[in-house]
């Protein structure tokens, strides 16, 4: 794995504009956010598909379902931490419920702000969207899987939320990895415990299996790229298989990756799991590498939750 | 249909309508309904190029009601033109109905799930820019409430249509003074309408939104306007029948058998009245 390169959301960006240009039904929206979202390119490459709506994230997703509902493809972009908040009820109603085909893209979610505390983390996001009917909620891991997903959302006409980290990341995959969006995707096959991981926590889950090999567990590792719909099959096989399920994620340890595999197992194959995740605080002020090893969500601490379910 | 009589005519059999379909579903909107149908029938009748055969025709004009909440007269308007089969708006109020208490998209004629209030404007923007950016050139038209002025999202979209200047943006207020808990002004003052819209670069034109003459003016004066336009229009809550004018109560009643009785023989002796031109 090549180190740290570029963020998912410098990734989006790139491929939005690229995919604009080939289709000038794609509109970007934002809320005085083109700086972090790194928008300034497609902004000043094709102003005719940008709209700016300044700092006013009900109407950035009002305004988006209008132009699609005028037959565009809209993209509305902004931090994660006030679009899956502020403006939730536009997301509930006038994306998913109307069924609309705005993607929300919420970058810098998570803990991506570090030390710029809770106000500007998104640790709830993925629990509210994965409620609304209709909505497909994704969490890509890094820049090459949301390339391809933003190659995927720009032909498609499903609402979405999209969360992506605003930090380089080191690279999961490679551009000549594929992916079926919808489903999950396996990473390694081992078959003593299944990590099932989704977003920035993927690479992390990656690095835990290295280790576990060298303590003779083979992990099955799972990268849940797409939070809803939810791969059930794979979930059911993989506790078929394992018998064991962790799950690794940036988000709150309610209602997250981990709440959905568990509804999945304890309903139709019960085993041991563990949900790794924030607990129920406000995260410590640190940067986000630091916030990841605080809580539990890096390489050597996942080992160690593995191999306290496995005793 | 530009016969001012005939639109009257037909206002009062959309309350007729309305009031049955309160009656039979035994709840709904009443009072917001009724002081929104002259201007639903204006819009739909008189105004704006769209057709029942063809709800999602190109270039058609643009409606949204923000004012989900006033769901009763909508219906009874888009079935009076011909969007709803009177077969599908009598399932209204029963077990799995198509039709909701609020509008959604599976009604044929209506653009946008709404309800939730303080949405519709952000909504009308993005079609109105869509529209102007595309070189299209027909109107797009948002009907709110006064009480809905509550909301903040609506100063949002106020803003960004002054900032667009979507001159082929109408958003009408039915300015009736009267919300679920009282009058607007001492719930908690909307006022000055006027003076906000203006500032976010908005034409302000007021207007009797019951008189069908008035409305037709101002409707099609917006559609000439270089800035976004508002309409407020002063209506009366519960319009057209006596005992529910004005009283906040009636917002979402439902009247009796009696009263219903009542409703009808007021509205019968407003129909003979424009038959017998008065």
């Amino acid at each position: 794995m090549a180190d740290k390169v570029i963020s998912c959301r410098k990734a989006f960006t790139d491929t939005i504009l690229r995919e604009a240009k080939k289709n000038s039904d794609i509109f970007v929206v934002t809320s005085d956010a083109r700086g972090s979202v790194t928008l300034d390119d497609f902004a000043n490459s094709l102003p005719e598909q940008f709209v700016e709506v300044g700092i006013a994230e009900q109407n950035a997703v009002g305004v988006g379902a209008g132009l699609s509902l005028a037959g565009k493809n809209v993209f509305v972009c902004g931090p994660a931490s006030f679009y899956s908040a502020r403006s939730l009820e536009q997301i509930k109603v006038d994306v998913a419920y109307t069924k609309t085909s705005v993607k929300i893209i919420g970058v810098s979610g998570g803990v991506s702000y570090g030390a710029l505390g809770s106000t500007h983390h998104s640790l709830h996001d993925v629990a509210v969207m994965r409620t609304f009917p209709d909505m497909n909620v994704y969490l890509p891991a890094d820049r090459f899987q949301t390339e391809k997903l933003t190659e995927y959302l720009a032909s498609s006409d499903e609402p979405a939320y999209v969360r992506m980290g605003r930090n380089a990341v080191p690279d999961v995959y490679t551009a000549n990895d594929t992916f079926t969006f919808r489903q999950g995707k396996v990473l390694t096959e081992g078959q003593d415990v299944a990590i099932i991981a989704t977003g920035e926590t993927v690479y992390h889950a990656l690095q835990a299996e290295i280790e576990l090999q060298s303590k003779g567990i083979k992990a099955m590792v799972i990268d849940m790229h797409t939070l809803k719909p939810l791969d059930e099959e794979l979930i059911i096989s993989a506790a078929r298989k394992t018998g064991y399920v962790l799950t690794v994620e940036e988000h709150s340890i309610f209602g997250g990756l981990g709440g959905a595999v568990a509804e999945v197992i304890s309903q139709n194959y019960p085993v041991k799991m563990k949900i790794l995740g924030i607990p129920d605080e406000n995260v410590i002020n640190a940067k986000p590498l630091e916030i990841f090893e605080y809580y539990g969500l890096t390489a050597s601490k996942i080992c160690m939750s593995a191999l306290e379910l496995l005793k | 249909m530009t016969d001012v009589k005939e639109l009257k005519k037909k206002a009062v059999l959309v309350r007729r309508r309305t009031l049955e379909l309160v009656g039979k579903a035994s709840g709904g909107h009443i009072g917001g309904s009724l002081s929104s149908i002259d201007i639903l029938v204006a819009l739909h009748f008189a105004i704006m190029n769209i057709d029942p055969e063809n709800p999602g025709m190109k270039g058609r004009d643009r409606f949204i009601m923000s004012k989900g909440h006033s769901v009763e007269g909508y219906y009874s308007t888009l079935e009076s033109r011909g969007f709803i089969t009177s077969e599908m708006l009598d399932t209204y109020g029963q077990f799995n109905s198509p039709l909701a208490g609020h509008p959604t998209r599976k009604v044929p004629g209506i653009e946008l799930n709404s309800g939730a209030l303080g949405h519709g404007l952000s909504v009308g923007v993005g079609l109105a820019l869509a529209a102007k950016r595309s070189g299209e050139s027909h109107m797009t038209y948002v009907l709110m409430g006064d009480g809905e002025h509550g909301e903040g999202s609506i100063m949002e979209a106020a803003a960004s249509a002054g900032h667009y200047n979507l001159s082929n943006l109408v958003a009408i207020i039915d300015r009736n003074h009267l919300q679920i808990s009282g009058p607007t002004e001492e719930v908690c003052a909307v006022d000055d309408l006027e003076g906000k819209y203006r500032a976010c670069g908005w034409n302000v034109v007021y207007c009797n939104g019951h008189d069908m003459n008035e409305l037709l003016h101002v409707l099609k004066n917006a559609r000439l306007s270089e800035k976004p336009s508002l309409i407020i229009a002063h209506t009366v809550k519960g319009k057209g029948v006596s005992f529910m004018e004005n009283i906040a109560g009636w917002h979402h009643k439902v009247p009796t058998k009696e009263q219903l009785e009542q409703a009808f023989a007021e509205l019968d002796k407003q129909m003979e009245e424009i038959e017998n031109g008065r």
